[in-house]
């Protein structure tokens, strides 16, 4: 991975566009975690697009966000096996959209199960080797139990800021940005435990 | 340096709004475009800001809004336009005064709709010019070159977004806002603006003129541009394809259409002579590929690029395939697809639209239903809604079924919004015809599928206002129906036996089950329930109400806490009682 050092320099050579994916369940704050990706990218000086799924699919279905950050960015949207990064804040969703991510990109899970209805009412069953099958899709996974870290941090709301921390573990973005992005898109009384959230996250092994 | 801010493309319509000038917005809330008036009715008290009951309302609204002067926007979904379509049609021969631009949100892919369509052919259809942005920039900048292309032309424009322009997010450089100089005050003037025939034909003409005169726009206007790169291929595209084609082709010279319609003849005849291929690269219909085919022009498009779902640079790889001949790699299916339960949407535990589907699941009836969250009662286990076909649809439908002669009973569901734009008609009509169908309107509070936005039966405005809050009943009775009750879907056996007995009756009626969305309230409806593992049976009775709180599996079912919204509804539906209120309240 590159060193941070002169961004707009290293803009300017490479030009290649990062692109991250985060997926989990409807109501997971999955939108909060990919916008303020977003803006630590444009607090570094890149040019930055984002998707995100909005309507029928956010009650209780599988959400999507994506992010892609470079010296010209055109599609909003990451092209399958493109992926530098893939977040989940559930594991089946991580499977479900195993196949964005490229084949050295960086994968960081959160462990949480939420059951989907379909396997509630007795339609479907939740792969008991799910976390196994994460191990074999992803060479390089960060596995980590986001929700309890949050919870421990007195806010189990803050998990996917746990997870954003684990993901920028791959990103060459600064603290920095990534601490002035969180105090722009966070609300002041919640801003402390995102921060050490986040923090949580970053320096997870 | 300038002011750049990371914004949505509906964000960024609302931003352009608001340095247009524009002093009126209208819309009725849909996905893809519902984000476009909440970000609008922020510069309040600059701008006035309405949900409208439909879109032909709200369109209306603007329009008049449009004729003393004023510049003004409406919002509305694709399938919107439909129902705007008549005043679209005609407010084309009576011009606008002030600039007029109708934000129209296609949801190509059909993320969140019953349908795709490609709203530009309604431009061709109503001739009037139509915009297309594909970022977030062009958004902002398009929205203020339609105000003013609609004032200089006197013609309603659209702008087109879709739903990867309208929630994608890019930077946007932001300006000041100008406003117009016009004095606000309609101008007498019955042969401009009153189409009866006389005066309505020299009209007809005049929209043709026009339509030559912005033609000759099109070819200068800044939002078509050509990109000269490589000459051996060029690609005319819009919206948010260019994007796409960008990332598959690009060293490709490119002929961006911003403007797409009219056409810009000249440019496009310029662009093809200049390459040595040409190929049409758009998202849904071939209408710009079958005009350059018009033109005689030698081109690609829909033989290698698929129309329908949304384009994806994904899609335009295999595209490029095709069209160099190479084999064209297989859509994968995604990589543990075989082993992976689906997670469609579902209704939210605590939703008070279960408890009425429940009860009909007893109920050997035909069920139309209509657009909104309740559609998710289509899915197992609830299983009960038998059709949808548009807005309001849920009653009308059920009364074509019953004049037919259908053998069952026939209830019509509808939400409260629904009820509102597009369900009084069809109730009425039941009165009049003397149709005996049981209307059950899901009165939620709220307009909540498009995320909780006010309607005429809340109390609240879009500007924030407190003001009356019409009452369903009220409206039935009214419309002449006299069987009107209100009942609480959370007690099954009240709803079920009001339910049967309204079925059985000779006569129409309407029952509005009335409980406000627990989502919007942020509140749970009741104490946490639990189940009592000793006393359960194991009939999964419970698993029928598709709660996402109740979890099946090995051992029997029980309750995550975290998601039990105390709706109760399991409690009553347990024939072992094994299930109690307990826990906090």
């Amino acid at each position: 991975m590159s060193e941070v050092g002169n961004v707009a320099e290293q803009i300017a050579e490479t030009k290649e566009t990062k692109s991250i994916v985060i997926v989990g369940v409807g109501g997971q704050g999955i939108l909060l975690a990919s916008e303020i990706l977003a803006q630590t990218a444009m607090l570094e000086g890149y040019d930055v697009k984002t998707n995100e799924v909005h309507g029928m699919a956010q009650r209780g279905g599988s959400v999507m966000a994506m992010v892609r950050y470079g010296g010209e960015v055109h599609s909003p949207l990451v092209a399958r096996n493109e992926a530098h990064i893939l977040g989940a804040l559930e594991k089946i969703e991580a499977l479900r959209y195993a196949d964005y991510l490229r084949q050295d990109g960086l994968a960081a899970v959160s462990s949480q199960v939420i059951m989907p209805v379909t396997v509630s009412s007795g339609a479907a069953r939740y792969p008991e080797d799910a976390t196994e099958l994460l191990h074999q899709a992803f060479p390089r996974l960060v596995y980590i139990d986001a929700a309890k870290i949050a919870s421990d941090l007195g806010d189990i709301r803050a998990a996917n800021i746990v997870l954003l921390g684990a993901i920028s573990q791959g990103l060459d973005l600064s603290l920095e940005s990534w601490e002035k992005a969180i105090a722009l898109c966070v609300k002041e009384k919640f801003l402390e435990t995102n921060r050490r959230a986040f923090a949580a996250g970053r320096n997870y092994s | 340096m300038t002011l750049r801010r990371l914004m949505s493309g509906n964000e960024a319509l609302a931003r352009g709004a608001f340095e247009a000038g524009v002093t009126v917005g209208a819309g009725y809330p849909g996905t893809p475009s519902t984000e476009i008036l909440e970000n609008l009715v922020k510069y309040k008290p600059d701008v006035y800001c309405e949900w409208s009951p439909n879109e032909k309302v709200a369109f209306e609204v603007a329009a008049g809004a449009a004729l003393s002067g004023a510049r003004s926007i409406v919002t509305m979904k694709h399938v919107g336009l439909n129902v705007a379509a008549d005043p679209l049609m005609t407010l084309s021969y009576i011009s606008v005064e002030g600039g007029f631009v109708a934000c129209v949100a296609d949801d190509p892919g059909m993320h969140s709709s019953q349908n795709e369509q490609d709203t530009r052919n309604y431009a061709r259809f109503a001739k009037v010019p139509i915009f297309e942005p594909s970022d977030s920039q062009e958004a902002r900048d398009f929205l203020k070159l339609a105000i003013l292309v609609s004032e200089e032309f006197k013609t309603p424009v659209i702008l087109r977004t879709t739903t990867r322009v309208s929630h994608s997010r890019s930077l946007v450089e932001l300006g000041e806002r100008i406003l117009s100089e016009k004095k606000i005050g309609l101008v007498k003037d019955p042969p401009r603006f009153v189409p009866i025939p006389v005066w309505g034909r020299p009209m007809r003409q005049r929209v043709e003129d026009r339509l030559i005169r912005l033609q000759a726009l099109s070819e200068s206007s800044t939002a078509n541009r050509t990109e000269w790169r490589e000459r051996d291929l060029g690609i005319i595209t819009s919206s948010i394809a260019y994007q796409y084609a960008r990332e598959v082709w690009p060293q490709a010279s490119v002929l961006k259409l911003g403007m797409a319609y009219p056409f810009p003849d000249a440019l496009i005849r310029e662009f093809a002579a200049g390459v040595s291929n040409l190929l049409i690269v758009e998202e849904l219909d071939d209408f710009l590929e079958q005009h350059v085919r018009a033109l005689g022009l030698a081109c690609r498009g829909r033989d290698v690029v698929p129309g329908i779902m949304e384009l994806s640079v994904d899609r335009l790889l295999a595209a490029k395939a095709r069209m160099e001949g190479r084999p064209v790699p297989e859509e994968q299916p995604a990589m543990f697809s075989d082993r992976l339960p689906p997670r469609p949407p579902v209704l939210c535990p605590g939703c008070p639209h279960r408890g009425i589907f429940y009860a009909l699941g007893k109920e050997d009836v035909v069920v139309t239903g209509d657009i909104g969250c309740y559609s998710l009662g289509a899915f197992s286990p609830l299983d009960r809604m038998d059709s949808i076909l548009c807005m309001g649809a849920g009653i009308s439908m059920a009364h074509g079924l019953e004049k037919a002669g259908e053998p069952r009973k026939v209830v019509g569901i509808v939400g409260d919004s629904t009820f509102f734009h597009s369900g009084i008609t069809g109730l009425l009509d039941i009165a009049y015809n003397k149709g005996h169908s049981t209307i059950i309107v899901l009165d939620n509070r709220t307009t909540a599928m498009t995320g909780h936005q006010d309607h005429p039966g809340t109390g609240r405005t879009l500007m924030g206002e407190a003001t009356l809050a019409v009452k369903i009943e009220d409206i039935g009775r009214a419309c002449g129906i006299e069987r009107v009750c209100v009942i609480n879907p959370y007690d099954l056996d009240a709803s079920r036996k009001v339910i049967f007995d309204e079925i059985a009756a000779k006569e129409p009626s309407l029952i509005v089950s009335r409980a406000p969305c627990p989502l919007r309230e942020k509140k749970r409806v009741g104490p946490m329930r639990k189940i009592l593992a000793d006393e359960c049976k194991g009939c999964e009775l419970c698993l029928g109400l598709g709660c996402p709180a109740i979890e099946g599996g090995e051992g029997g079912p029980r309750i995550n806490e975290m998601l039990c919204a105390g709706c109760g509804l399991c409690q009553q539906v347990c024939p072992a009682g094994a299930i109690i209120g307990g826990g906090r309240a």
